[in-house]
């Protein structure tokens, strides 16, 4: 079965998505079942595959027979498979966090959220391990589409989020899109190992550099970075929290991934890449800076969430910009601890909230003697974001900040210290208040007597912030397994 | 491709087309007005994607059963076109997606003037 | 907007036409493999069909696909493709190789058949889909609600 990975990791939530509406009309818990089922399947094929591949080497699957570049083919190597277990294990992760919600709000059990919540994790694990350009187009657009959906199950205010964040998501994959055009026009194919090839007479024709400048302003829309991170706050803000959860953790991430994809792997041998790695190197280091002011400004914990995001992404990218094998490592070592601290936050945050009904920053006041336990994963994931050792955080941050001063980047080593300060001071106001704060009166909201969360909720809160604890022990192991085997395609450059 | 600034032409005018649509969806204030801009947006570059699959002299992609060595250049490159057909079903799915989100934005705050909206959102 | 835009023209007009834009969607559907066609616009074109019909003739037309059938009508398409295409997957074979299973002899004929299955699992999709788009967009699916 090993074999069959691949192409089980996708195929089985997205055949499941269709498989959730009709069971849906049977019973909304026997959708809810199906869709766990698929979910926890395509984890456990992409651990299986992530063995494997760490023992055999890259994995590849030719649809239809065809081979590439032909036909499509999927592909497992250590560092997409990674990728496809962080997405499939969040998915996990938050669809039993989400019981509690689903189960106090009917209007989500009419299988609507377990398909679009489905055909978003298969969108972002088909971005992952697909090898073609089009094919990626096509995922990008599946998992935007059930995102839109998934936003606007909020409030009535999340409507107009949704639709704003379509027309720009519209807009990006648009633009993707086009660049592929170019790419495609150039060199007549679409398979990303086939346009390497291809793609290294033409180094630095105008039109490789019109198809990657295209292809960099799309997929930065789709990760956020400042200064196109416009859609991000409100759909972050007003989305139901478990969706929030896993967009936060995943959805920017898979997109930070496969611009690396694209950039190291697909375009390196095209002059322009580092043009385009400066260029998106200064926007990264405003990102950091800027994104890290504004969740200072925030009074709502989810948007000050948000804005933190917006910084982080820039960390990562100002990876991707120094180019450099260390800065790389703590690039690709941040998105894996960004997921999983940044998850923590907003799950632990939407525990706060479901206990206490806190939403706001001064409504944190003593939340620590009532949601204990939520308080301390809080706690945990932003010492991480912070970059206290040992917590993951500080790895990725130490590898960051050395790669900038060897290369002599000052303006990246401050803003990445700007940051890390500013997150100081955003966080641990919001955590000083829970500890310290006087709680207020005993509200009606506060639902006394009972323990502080489902079962369901307080289990993959706890989970995630022992990951950032244990993330950050093993890195050694995830970078010398894992990031390694990414890294020599750099070194060739 | 290097012709005279006919064989050009088609290339600018979608161009064009890409950029009226964006100008759409920046300046008109009106939901639906945005929805159509970014439908005129992906229009060009379905177009831009078919004038790439076009050959001068060649008919279409449909090899007739006797033709026993079927020579590429007299037909027409079908895979822009197949891409093309995924993408327009991308822009259905998109389109009704948004007008389900314009039709609830309308029922709920009664206006779909981006500026009233947004006042509303941040109060 | 639950009021038919019926008068004698169009339902005369629409009689004539439903059962040939029907009859030629499933001629587009049938064709796909080996002519321009294919599930998406046969899909497409079914759905029209009944939605002249439904438009010309208001809600309770004689020829209904409600919300809840239109979605096991989309539901049931996609799985239809799903199931073809993990089928080889038995036998050994990739994703959507229609010629691994040894169902047949003849390698072609086995392709022609997993295409056109997949074809009409598309189509079936397709319409399933555009009438609950009409339907939701429209309002007829949800008569609680006041439009």
């Amino acid at each position: 079965m090993t074999a069959y990975a691949p192409v089980l990791i996708v195929v089985v939530p997205l055949t499941a998505a269709a498989l959730v509406p009709l069971a849906a009309l049977v019973s909304g818990r026997l959708a809810r079942a199906v869709a766990l089922l698929a979910i926890t399947a395509a984890a456990a094929a992409a651990l299986a595959a992530l063995v494997a591949v760490l023992e055999h080497g890259a994995m590849r699957h030719r649809f239809g027979g065809w081979p590439p570049p032909w036909g499509i083919e999927y592909v497992v190597d250590p560092l997409s498979g990674l990728m496809a277990l962080l997405v499939a294990g969040f998915g996990v992760l938050v669809a039993v966090y989400a019981g509690p919600a689903v189960a106090t709000a009917p209007r989500l059990l009419n299988g609507a959220f377990h398909a679009m919540y489905l055909l978003l994790l298969s969108g972002l694990l088909g971005m992952v391990l697909t090898g073609d350009l089009f094919n990626l187009y096509v995922f990008l657009e599946i998992s935007s589409l059930a995102v839109y959906a998934l936003i606007a199950l909020g409030s009535e205010r999340a409507t107009i989020a949704s639709f704003r964040y379509l027309l720009l998501g519209t807009v990006a994959g648009s633009f993707y899109l086009l660049g592929v055009g170019y790419l495609y026009a150039l060199t007549g194919t679409l398979n990303m190992a086939d346009l390497t090839v291809r793609l290294a007479p033409l180094a630095g024709s105008p039109g490789v550099t019109v198809g990657v400048a295209l292809i960099v302003v799309g997929l930065a829309i789709k990760m956020a970075l400042f200064p196109l991170h416009g859609w991000l706050p409100d759909a972050y803000a007003f989305a139901p929290t478990p969706v929030t959860g896993l967009i936060a953790a995943v959805m920017t991430k898979v997109s930070a991934y496969v611009l690396f994809r694209v950039l190291f792997f697909v375009l390196h041998p095209a002059a322009t890449t580092p043009d385009a790695l400066a260029l998106l190197g200064w926007a990264a280091a405003a990102a950091t800076v800027a994104g890290s002011v504004m969740a200072l400004a925030q009074a709502d914990v989810k948007r000050m969430l948000a804005y933190s995001s917006v910084g982080q992404m820039g960390c990562i990218v100002m990876g991707f910009a120094l180019g450099t094998p260390l800065a790389v490592t703590g690039a690709l070592l941040h998105i894996l601890n960004h997921a999983v601290m940044k998850g923590c936050l907003f799950l632990a945050a939407g525990g706060v909230q479901f206990r206490t009904g806190a939403a706001r920053v001064p409504e944190y006041d003593g939340a620590a003697s009532r949601a204990p336990l939520s308080v301390a994963a809080f706690t945990i994931a932003a010492c991480s974001l912070v970059g206290l050792p040992p917590t993951a955080g500080f790895f990725s941050k130490w590898y960051l900040l050395v790669a900038s001063v060897e290369q002599g980047m000052w303006p990246f080593t401050l803003a990445l210290v700007a940051s890390s300060l500013l997150s100081a001071v955003y966080l641990f106001r919001v955590v000083q208040r829970a500890y310290f704060g006087r709680a207020p009166q005993e509200t009606g909201r506060a639902r006394a007597g009972a323990a502080e969360l489902p079962l369901a909720m307080l289990v993959p809160v706890a989970l995630l912030a022992a990951a950032v604890v244990v993330l950050g022990l093993l890195n050694q192991a995830v970078v010398t397994q894992v990031i390694a085997s990414a890294l020599p395609a750099l070194e060739a450059r | 491709m290097t012709g005279t600034w006919v064989a050009w032409l088609h290339y600018w005018l979608t161009g064009g087309l890409l950029l009226v649509g964006l100008y759409g969806m920046l300046a008109a204030p009106h939901l639906v007005r945005k929805l159509m801009g970014m439908n005129i947006m992906q229009t060009s570059i379905i177009i831009f994607f078919l004038g790439l699959a076009a050959k001068t002299d060649a008919t279409l992609p449909i090899v007739p059963t006797d033709d026993p060595a079927p020579a590429a250049a007299a037909y027409i490159n079908p895979l822009p076109h197949a891409l093309m057909l995924t993408a327009i079903v991308v822009g259905v799915s998109t389109s009704g997606v948004a007008l389900a989100l314009i039709l609830r934005i309308h029922r709920h705050f009664g206006t779909l003037d981006e500026r009233d909206l947004l006042s509303k959102l941040r109060e | 907007m639950k009021q038919p835009f019926g008068s004698a023209v169009l339902e005369a007009a629409a009689r004539l036409l439903a059962p040939f834009v029907l009859l030629f969607a499933a001629y587009v559907v049938s064709h796909g493999h080996s002519s321009p066609g294919g599930g998406f616009q046969g899909g497409v074109l079914f759905a029209a069909g009944l939605l002249l019909v439904k438009l010309t003739r208001g809600d309770p037309s004689q020829w209904e696909i409600g919300p809840r059938a239109a979605l096991v009508l989309a539901c049931s398409g996609v799985l239809l493709f799903a199931g073809i295409g993990l089928l080889p997957l038995a036998w050994g074979g990739s994703y959507l190789d229609y010629d691994a299973p040894p169902l047949f002899a003849d390698p072609v004929a086995e392709r022609v058949l997993g295409t056109v299955g997949i074809e009409v699992g598309v189509a079936l999709a397709v319409a399933g889909i555009i009438l609950l788009v009409f339907d939701a967009l429209a309002g007829w699916g949800e008569p609680e609600r006041s439009a």
